[in-house]
């Protein structure tokens, strides 16, 4: 019997359906976790997943690699939703006419600012230049970031970690600095996190109001834009 | 659906295709982004099919993140080595970011409704 176990095992070990279904399971034991306790930030659902996940990696002694033939098909879903943003983009894009110039430079003041202060608060603490490089597209969306740490020269899949990290901080801290800062329209708090915080800020957005959640897609799809564009020229700058 | 996921397949498609023409620094799901954007103004409507697929897809954006940030486990030696540079970089630039933002949008608004009024 336990030497047939162990042949389902590896059977089911070397095949992407284990990788692909134990995310789906983990995922929805996260967000059942998530809604439990009334959907607190502390309780962020990508978090709790990504953590079960490396658990249950590290006991089975499963590689990353073997675990992602499965989660690819996962993952590769992060292209077609990229794109699928033009759709909400469209559908808000009467506001986002009336208000060009607030929005426009929201975007832009916010894209920049948290490029170059990831960027220069690790260098100051003395992180390394891979590291570095691998912070400086972290609050786009991952399948932006990934691409432009690839060009950049940093390390696409750190960046994905920082880019999963920095979304988590976004929908943890985001009601506490906007209330500090006494921001109460649900249209400025949702560019704040959308810009902060992509598509794990926008997902917390949705939850709290329809508006936020807009306005927080807007700005993670035009934020990804915005920052594309100028972050080559930033490192080009900060290189001399 | 099946029509809008084939829809959002060949956009991302054309993305790739121009940008490993145009040697364009930008990913290619963000060129397919921004044409499916401009063909949505062209048209004057987004169909119903393709706005059901691009709701139901982005409601499940989080999982979409999971699969990249397992990949943690591949860093945990540099993140072990430089982790309060990490820390520090990615929670200051986040509260920054989101001050930042929220700030010159607010007074943006203050300025342009005070122009305007």
């Amino acid at each position: 019997m336990g030497e047939r176990l162990s042949e389902i095992w590896v059977y089911l070990a070397a095949s992407p359906l284990l990788g692909l279904t134990v995310t789906l399971l983990a995922y929805q034991a996260a967000h059942w976790i998530y809604l439990r306790a009334n959907m607190s930030p502390f309780a962020n659902p990508v978090a709790s997943s990504i953590a079960l996940l490396v658990v249950i990696l590290w006991s089975t002694d499963t590689p990353y690699a073997t675990y992602f033939d499965g989660a690819q098909f996962v993952h590769f879903l992060l292209g077609p939703a990229t794109v699928a943003l033009a759709v909400p983009l469209y559908a808000n894009f009467a506001r986002l006419k009336r208000e060009l110039l607030p929005i426009g430079g929201a975007l832009i003041a916010g894209a920049m600012t948290a490029a170059v202060s990831a960027m220069a608060n690790g260098w100051l603490a003395g992180a390394t230049r891979a590291t570095v490089i691998s912070l400086a597209p972290k609050s786009v969306t991952t399948p932006i970031a990934m691409g432009l740490a690839e060009k950049l020269g940093g390390l696409p899949s750190l960046t994905a970690v920082f880019v999963v990290l920095t979304g988590i901080i976004g929908a943890v801290l985001a009601r506490g600095v906007l209330d500090a800062l006494r921001i109460r329209d649900d249209a400025v708090r949702g560019i704040a996190i959308g810009v902060a915080a992509h598509g794990i800020g926008t997902a917390r957005a949705f939850q709290v109001s329809a508006t936020m959640g807009a306005f927080a897609g807007l700005a993670m799809g035009l934020s990804g834009v915005v920052t594309t564009l100028l972050l080559p020229l930033v490192l080009r700058f900060a290189q001399g | 659906m099946l029509g809008a996921i084939t829809v959002l397949l060949l956009y991302q498609t054309i993305g790739e295709i121009v940008v490993l023409l145009t040697g364009l620094p930008v990913p290619g799901p963000v060129v397919g982004m921004a044409l499916l954007f401009v063909t949505l103004l062209v048209r004057g409507e987004a169909p119903a099919p393709l706005r059901d697929t691009a709701e139901r897809l982005l409601s499940h954006l989080s999982l979409l993140f999971v699969p990249a940030g397992v990949g943690v486990m591949l860093h945990f030696e540099r993140l072990g080595a430089e982790w309060l540079p990490i820390v520090l970089a990615l929670v200051a630039s986040t509260v920054l970011t989101l001050g930042v933002s929220a700030l010159v949008m607010q007074a943006l608004r203050r300025r342009s409704r005070a122009g305007s009024g």
